[in-house]
């Protein structure tokens, strides 16, 4: 059994729930022969993946929904081999060359090349061209994104890209300027919550509105969260009451408390206990800027608001310092202790104001 | 019906094409009218979309012709790997034999091959100083063109070695012009007012008119023209009420409320490169701020313009230039 957030996937531009006018833009630019190359952008969650496949199936019919996973060997200069795993049908392929890490140009240079050379599989289609859906474009390296350029126009024959990010400030101008740029936006919380609702029902349950809303508000806007946040709810209590809790993923729930403990107290010994509860986030696989984002969040709500504006300028710099810099850790700290001298100093100057 | 896009379809196919570039097309010119002439090493620099690559292809395919263009022209870019070895043995292989004067439909053309090295920006400069080796090596058979955006980042033997042309951002009225006489090729209805505009998005560059003006035509016929509002959307660009908004909310000096907008706008999935730009924009012509509160709100756009290349994380950066502004703003 797939979970839901899977099982009810549109898949096809006319059955896509919200931002129904891009739906229909994208149906246009399909059925003309000459569409250009496309940057698919907007924030986790907000749909960017499920659009793209709707759009490949208007432009090939059913066929590129049968999947096969692929694996590719490529020697790096250095002799070392990576693999590469992608996705993909008789009409196109799905690549995250990111996963290739420093050799990510490699894979752009051989891998991309080679398919955009040779000619549709598929003698059948109409379309003299076959796609290649690149994720997590924003990841890339600068060398790697470099290497798309001029492939970027000399294949367009036989060839169209699909590049998909959330944050087009990493993808340099020169790709840019090679694309039709998409933003999809998350879907609001009115949205969210009707989505919610109708899935409900599909599924024959009975999801009462102001539950809706509550989980709505606490998906960020994040349309996978909501669904699997609503499926949660569903197993644990059903028929679903208003006042249901509405549980959040445990490293949000850790994180909340690690902030609580930076601000309960500002010491050596408990730097030590935040450097592990931060090893621990990333030991699974948290992402650092989303643990520096969490953090901020959490430590705003808490601390005095004339301290904010500073504290915001420190995990700015810190993070940005971050993508520089090596070891993800040095910086989470840096940022930790910085923040709790700012804080203790303040304590301490409005402790002495009171005497 | 052609697939190919409009920056292809339109790509010059002769040198006379090529808007704008006069003084790199008179030298090219001269060089194809008796082909005997002097063919140096090129350096071509500037901005992308301003015709760089088209030029030395549409020459290159004069002095050959399209049969000889396989066998005389080799085209090296960043989807090539180019590695020192690569730049050695590649090349050397291709410059290995003299080519003869004469093409098959009994034409002469120089007895010399071209190797293009496009966006040669982004070769290490040990590939480069390997690069300067064998163009010293090779120059009885071949002549090379390098193409880049940036000129700082070729090595200066390298530069030294070349005859150097700049490629200036076309400007506004080739810009039209190009874009008009593409609208009318395709059919489609375009007022000057949206030509204006989108010439304004696309910053001299040719290939990103092109490109929105084709999205245009896609996307958004139906009303049987295409309209300013149209371009603005295809180019990413916010409308001014939303960059109002904002700084109406800094305004307030709320810094929940700030944090709360930034969160909606990169839920909204805007491009901070682009709010940023268009912020200041905005807040140069402020009368309400004076002029030291701009310069430290400049600084800081400086600043944040520059982290976010180098991958900053964009919510935290928005939020930092935001908390400076609701500041300056009090
Ligand atoms: N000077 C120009 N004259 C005519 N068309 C141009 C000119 N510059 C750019 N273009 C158009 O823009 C597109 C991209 O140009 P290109 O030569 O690839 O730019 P770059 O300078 O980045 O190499 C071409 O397809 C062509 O249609
Ligand atoms: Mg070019």
């Amino acid at each position: 059994m797939s979970l839901w957030c899977d099982k009810h996937r549109p898949k096809t531009l006319n059955t896509l729930d919200y931002h129904k006018e891009q739906a229909d833009q994208l149906k246009k630019l399909v059925h003309s022969e000459d569409f250009p190359h496309l940057l698919v952008y907007g924030p986790n969650g907000a749909g960017k993946k499920t659009r793209i496949m709707c759009s490949l199936k208007e432009l090939y019919g059913p066929g590129v929904e049968k999947l096969r996973i692929e694996r590719q060997q490529f020697e790096t200069p250095s002799k070392k081999t990576i693999e590469m795993t992608t996705l993909a049908s008789n009409y196109h392929i799905e690549i995250n060359a990111s996963d290739a890490g420093i050799y990510d140009r490699i894979v752009i240079q051989e891998m991309i090349k080679t398919i955009a050379q040779t000619n549709q599989l598929d003698a059948q289609t109409q379309k003299s061209f076959k796609v290649i859906v690149l994720t997590e474009v924003d990841k890339l390296t600068k060398d790697a994104q470099h290497a798309l350029r001029r492939t970027m126009e000399k294949y367009m024959n036989s060839c169209r890209l699909i590049l998909c990010c959330n944050s087009t400030s990493r993808v340099i101008p020169a790709v840019r300027s090679r694309c039709l740029s998409l933003r999809v936006p998350a879907p609001t919380a009115d949205q969210i919550a009707m989505i919610l609702k109708q899935t409900c029902k599909t599924e024959g349950l009975n999801l009462p509105q102001e539950l809706a809303n509550k989980i709505a508000l606490k998906s960020n806007r994040n349309l996978r969260r909501a669904l699997l946040m609503c499926e949660t709810a569903y197993v644990a209590h059903y028929p679903f009451t208003n006042d249901q809790e509405i549980s959040e993923p445990d490293w949000e729930l850790f994180l909340r408390e690690t902030a609580r403990q930076i601000v309960q107290q500002q010491s050596v010994d408990r730097i030590v206990q935040i450097r592990d509860r931060l090893y621990e986030l990333l030991c699974h696989c948290i992402p650092a800027d989303i643990i520096f984002k969490g953090l901020l969040k959490e430590l705003l709500t808490i601390c005095d608001g004339q301290l904010k504006p500073q504290i915001v300028e420190i995990a700015a710099d810190m993070e940005h310092k971050m993508n520089l810099g090596d070891k993800q850790i040095f910086y989470l700290e840096a940022f930790v202790v910085k923040f709790m001298s700012i804080y203790k100093k303040h304590l301490e100057f409005s402790l002495a104001g009171c005497i | 019906m052609s697939t190919l896009p409009w920056i292809e379809k339109y790509r010059p196919k002769t040198v006379d094409d090529i808007s704008y570039q006069d003084e790199i097309v008179a030298v090219l010119k001269k060089i194809i009218s008796n082909d005997t002439g002097e063919f140096p090493n090129f350096l071509f620099y500037g901005p992308p979309g301003t015709g760089k690559t088209s030029t030395i292809l549409a020459a290159a395919r004069e002095l050959f012709g399209p049969e000889l263009m396989k066998s005389r022209v080799l085209e090296l870019n960043s989807s090539d790997e180019r590695g020192i070895n690569v730049i050695r043995e590649k090349v050397k292989t291709f410059a290995q034999f003299t080519p003869s004067g004469h093409r098959s439909d009994g034409k002469s053309c120089p007895p010399f091959k071209i190797v293009i090295l496009d966006e040669a920006d982004s070769m290490t400069s040990s590939a480069q100083a390997a690069l300067r080796r064998t163009m010293e090596k090779e120059s009885k058979t071949t002549r090379f063109c390098l193409i880049c955006n940036y000129i700082s980042r070729i090595i200066e033997p390298i530069t030294s070695r070349c005859s150097k042309f700049r490629f200036k951002p076309l400007s506004k009225d080739i810009l039209i012009q190009r874009l008009s006489f593409i609208a009318e090729k395709e059919n489609i209805a375009c007022d000057r007012d949206t030509l204006v505009t989108l010439v304004n998005c696309s910053e001299g560059d040719l290939r990103k008119a092109i490109t929105y003006l084709q999205c245009a035509s896609r996307l958004k016929l139906e009303s049987g023209c295409i309209k300013s509002s149209d371009v603005l959307e295809i180019a990413g660009i916010l409308k001014d009420d939303v960059i109002e908004k904002i700084l109406d909310t800094c305004s307030t000096g709320s810094f929940e409320k700030v944090e709360q907008c930034v969160q909606n706008l990169i839920f909204d999935g805007f491009s901070c490169n682009q709010i940023v730009t268009q912020l200041h924009d905005v807040l140069i012509e402020r009368h309400d701020l004076n002029d030291a509160k701009k310069a430290i709100i400049f600084e800081k756009i400086a600043c944040v313009d520059n982290d976010l290349i180098e991958g900053a994380d964009e919510y935290l950066q928005l939020l930092d230039l935001l908390v400076l502004i609701m500041k300056q703003m009090k």
